[in-house]
């Protein structure tokens, strides 16, 4: 093509855009909002996309769970399975399990999506936590963030309960174990848990009202939650501009990166279809949920090892772990036994993760907008908290496997727990303290680069005799992250009187206030002064030239 | 250090190499460093090739996946080491599915790294807040609307509706009541009765005392289960009137729940575990202990069912058993307790 033909029909491409626009700004007034909206900058880095994970796992989702529904029938009457998996042949068994075993072994392409929904369902909830943990370690949650942070709580607790939800619905073995435990929780809440679970269940467990009931909560009612929640997540992304890291460059009033169209587009775009192609590949090569091993659910019958998805694991960990406490007060039971595990535990815990950005800031009194993310260092007692909330959620998730490990390690069941029950008080505080000492180690490392060098391994005889490492400085772009750390002071104690000796009413809040924002803050190693990088910068200089004459000398 | 072209003005937010913000210093953004495919029409031209290549591979798998669909059956098997025998139809869709969406995938980043712009640009954050005339012109609004509606004014106006819509729940509440039945005694009564026949499990056969040996276990239900269809809840009277029948050398039975209970060292026990309401299914014969697969609960068969680890607080209710004229074993009555998980009107 020559020059003028490509100008001409890239003319003709342009105005035909400009015609569509056009017709779409005339209805909308759209120009302004589609302008800001391509031009859009975000900042790059890798863990920026484990919220795409999420995002992407959820539309798959959405897609292969679509295709499933074309076949699963959600019903528990009983018929005689007739389909072409061999050992089942005969049996008799719900309507909901003869479908999905139809599923996967009639329809071509059904155990592939089944697998598919199934590994993207594990790898949603994971994306989610992970993408919790980076927000929350590097303090993204901070002003003006916080609602976001809430909407993220609220995704993550509606992600566990669609999956548990999802893997109950084809009424296989495990799966009715798993609702069994469910079923027995609910009937243990004081006063109305025999009611709801009769509600709940239409009867008695099994039943035959609740798989249908499950499968318009699984299939639309959370979802559909799901969909409006993921969306206001995203928009509020959008609005209030992502966080970015510190480097060059970068400051609290700007956002460095590159532009959504057409960069982030093919970027994001393109990690969708890796994320799907991935998960195709699993599922096509790694058998998760084998329902058709397990047979159809009785409630005479188990097997022994059986183990929920991996996200149940915590809860069903705290249940294994719980002494068996149960009091019988004026002919009434209260199952401590089942509510501390499966209520008040998790109610506690997802609360104080709901609420922390509010609790952070009200002890260090930051009332500032955050848009450079913190280093998790910098933040020692967030960071702290952070790893100590996730040791305890380890150990309740590895007292989930509590019997596949005394199996596995030849070790006694009781052994396990009672040192996990033990383990559950000792190593969260441990975590703390080990995780704040090494984040402020990490911090005196840092001022140590900054105002020496680091060490290049490279040792120099001087003519005297005496050796020296020599130091260097650290990388432009290192410099960068390591002079933004910013030096917080904790909030001053104020005394609880004024001048006049009378007490200010809120003198003794803004004292525990005060008391835990020193807590939070008063270890932190502080960043160089102007004096010491000058110092310092002259002290390479320095250094340098001596390097150089050695370097001379040796000639 | 010195060798990086640096911009030399500060970045936006920024004063003297200052965060105007939180007052740390900014280091300038660096000089763009060109790309090979920037300079190098070769390598450009190659690069351009790279991400061609990997479409039309995906092209070429999302054919092929079209192809196995249609020729492969679905009952093939194929050993992989490794995977094991595995579904030909499932993998081969898997992969082929998989690697195109993949390459696709892979394909638009390859074109977004080496050919898009790779320059950093700047925007800047505006203040989320707005100011301090609009705040105080939307919090005017709202007064003004409230003193218009006469919301604070009209008491019984804003009583009665408040009221209504206190009373709005009752109805949603209402109509869930539908949903099932209330718990009257379902959760207290089985459908053991005096004389049922104890039948096996799988098979339901009656079972003949002489013919367990010690040490032995046997599931069963009752033999009037069967009469119950699907349809009628024979799985909720399955759920609730399961046993597990142990033989133990009468000297080792240390206590039962009621005198004689027993039938020749033949014990009957429920099989819902009390926590939660799994079905027990680990018995260790020397020990006389039952162990609870889901949650770890361990009873003691050989002491009135006791719980002695676990989280379990109930002891596992025994069926008072006794023989027919023939020698089969029958129940003397339904259970004395509640079998399964506790709920609030136990007591």
């Amino acid at each position: 093509m020559s020059d003028t033909q490509q100008k001409a029909s890239e003319n003709v491409v342009i105005s035909k855009v400009g015609v569509a626009a056009g017709y779409v700004d005339d209805r909308l007034a759209s120009a302004n909002f589609t302008k800001r909206l391509l031009d859009k900058v975000f900042p790059d880095h890798w863990s920026f996309m484990l919220g795409e994970i999420a995002l992407y796992s959820f539309i798959i989702l959405l897609l292969s769970g679509t295709y499933l529904t074309l076949w699963f029938n959600p019903s528990m009457t009983e018929v005689i399975y007739n389909g072409s998996y061999l050992p089942l042949k005969g049996v008799k068994m719900s309507e909901a399990y003869s479908s999905a075993l139809n599923i996967s072994f009639d329809v071509r392409g059904g155990m592939l999506m089944r697998q598919i929904h199934h590994w993207a369902a594990l790898f949603f909830v994971a994306a989610v936590t992970v993408h919790l943990l980076r927000v929350f370690f590097t303090g993204a949650f901070r002003k003006p963030r916080e609602l976001n942070w809430l909407i993220g709580t609220g995704l993550l607790t509606l992600a566990i309960l669609e999956g548990f939800a999802g893997y109950s619905l084809p009424d296989d073995l495990l799966s009715g174990t798993g609702l069994r435990i469910a079923q027995g929780i609910i009937q243990a809440i004081p006063l109305v848990g025999t009611y709801v679970a009769m509600f709940v269940f239409g009867g008695e467990f099994p039943g035959t009202d609740f798989i249908p009931r499950l499968y318009s909560v699984h299939i639309l009612l959370i979802p559909g939650i799901l969909l409006g929640l993921i969306t206001v997540h995203l928009i509020m992304v959008f609005y209030q501009k992502h966080t970015q890291f510190a480097g060059p460059g970068r400051t609290e009033s700007n956002v460095v990166g590159y532009r959504l169209y057409p960069v982030y587009m093919a970027k994001a775009g393109g990690f969708f279809f890796i994320v799907f192609g991935v998960t195709s590949l699993i599922a096509g090569l790694v058998t998760i949920n084998p329902i058709w091993l397990y047979g159809p659910y009785t409630p005479s019958q188990i097997t022994a090892g059986s183990q929920p998805d991996w996200y149940i694991g915590w809860l069903d960990g705290a249940v294994r772990l719980t002494p068996n406490i149960e009091w019988n007060i004026l002919s009434h039971t209260i199952s401590w036994n089942l509510l501390i595990p499966a209520l008040i535990i998790p109610g506690i815990m997802f609360t104080l993760l709901g609420v922390y950005p509010w609790i952070e800031a009200w002890v260090t009194g930051d009332k500032r907008e955050h848009h450079i993310l913190d280093r998790p260092r910098n933040a020692p007692t967030r960071t702290a908290l952070g790893v100590m909330a996730l040791s305890f959620y380890l150990i309740l998730w590895i007292a989930g496997g509590n019997d596949i490990m005394a199996t596995a390690f030849n070790l006694s069941i009781n052994t396990v727990i009672w040192t996990l029950r033990f383990a559950l008080f000792a190593v969260p505080p441990l975590a703390f303290v080990l995780t704040k000492r090494i984040c402020l180690g990490l911090q005196r490392r840092d001022k140590e680069k900054l105002l020496h060098g680091y060490e290049t391994g490279r040792v120099l005889r001087l003519p005297h005799g005496e050796f020296i490492e020599i130091h260097e400085p650290v990388s432009f772009e290192e410099r960068a992250v390591l002079l933004s750390k910013v030096d917080v002071p904790a909030l001053e104690i104020t005394s609880g009187e004024d001048e006049h000796g009378v007490r200010n009413p809120k003198g003794r809040k803004a004292k525990i206030q005060a008391k835990l924002s020193g807590w939070f803050y008063t270890e932190n190693v502080s960043a160089p002064t102007e004096e010491e990088l000058a110092e310092a910068d002259e002290h390479f200089a320095h250094q340098l030239g001596a390097h150089e004459r050695t370097a001379i000398d040796s000639h | 250090m010195n060798e990086i072209e640096l911009s030399s003005s500060d970045p936006i937010g920024a004063r003297d190499g200052k965060d105007v913000v939180s007052g740390v210093p900014v280091l300038p953004l660096p000089a763009h460093t060109p790309r090979r495919a920037d300079i190098d029409p070769i390598a450009a031209k190659r690069a351009e090739r790279q991400v061609a290549l990997m479409f039309a591979s995906s092209i070429a798998l999302l054919i092929a996946f079209t192809v196995a669909y249609i020729k492969v059956p679905n009952t093939s098997l194929v050993a992989i080491p490794v995977l094991g025998t595995v579904g030909t139809n499932h993998v081969l869709l898997g992969l082929t599915l998989g690697l195109a969406l993949f390459l696709i995938g892979t394909g638009a980043i390859h074109w977004a790294k080496k050919l898009m712009p790779d320059v950093e640009v700047t925007q800047e954050r505006h203040s989320l807040s707005s100011s301090a005339a609009e705040r105080a012109e939307v919090v005017e609004i709202f007064n003004r609307g409230a003193a218009e509606s006469g919301f604070g004014e009209h008491k019984l106006i804003r009583r009665t509706l408040l009221g209504a819509l206190a009373l709005l729940p009752i109805p949603l509440v209402v109509l869930l009541r539908d949903l099932g039945p209330m718990p009257k005694t379902l959760l207290r009564n089985t459908i053991w009765k005096k004389n049922v026949h104890l039948v096996t499990d799988a098979t339901y056969q009656k079972i003949k005392a002489s013919d367990i040996p010690v040490g032995g276990l046997i599931n069963a239900v009752p033999e009037n289960l069967l009469e119950i269809e699907e349809s009628e809840g024979n799985l909720n009277q399955r759920g609730k009137a399961s046993i597990i029948l142990v033989r133990m050398d009468p000297a080792e039975i240390i206590a039962q729940q009621g005198e004689n209970w027993d039938y020749e060292g033949i014990l009957a026990f429920s099989k819902i575990c009390t926590h939660v309401g799994c079905p027990i299914s680990l018995y260790q014969q020397r020990t006389h202990h039952l162990l609870c697969p889901c949650h770890q609960s361990t009873f003691d068969l050989a002491n009135k069912g006791n719980v002695i680890f676990g989280p379990a607080a109930r002891r596992m209710p025994q069926l008072a058993i006794t023989v027919d004229n023939e020698g089969y074993l029958i129940a003397r009555g339904d259970f004395k307790e509640p079998v399964g998980p506790s709920f609030w009107e136990r007591g």
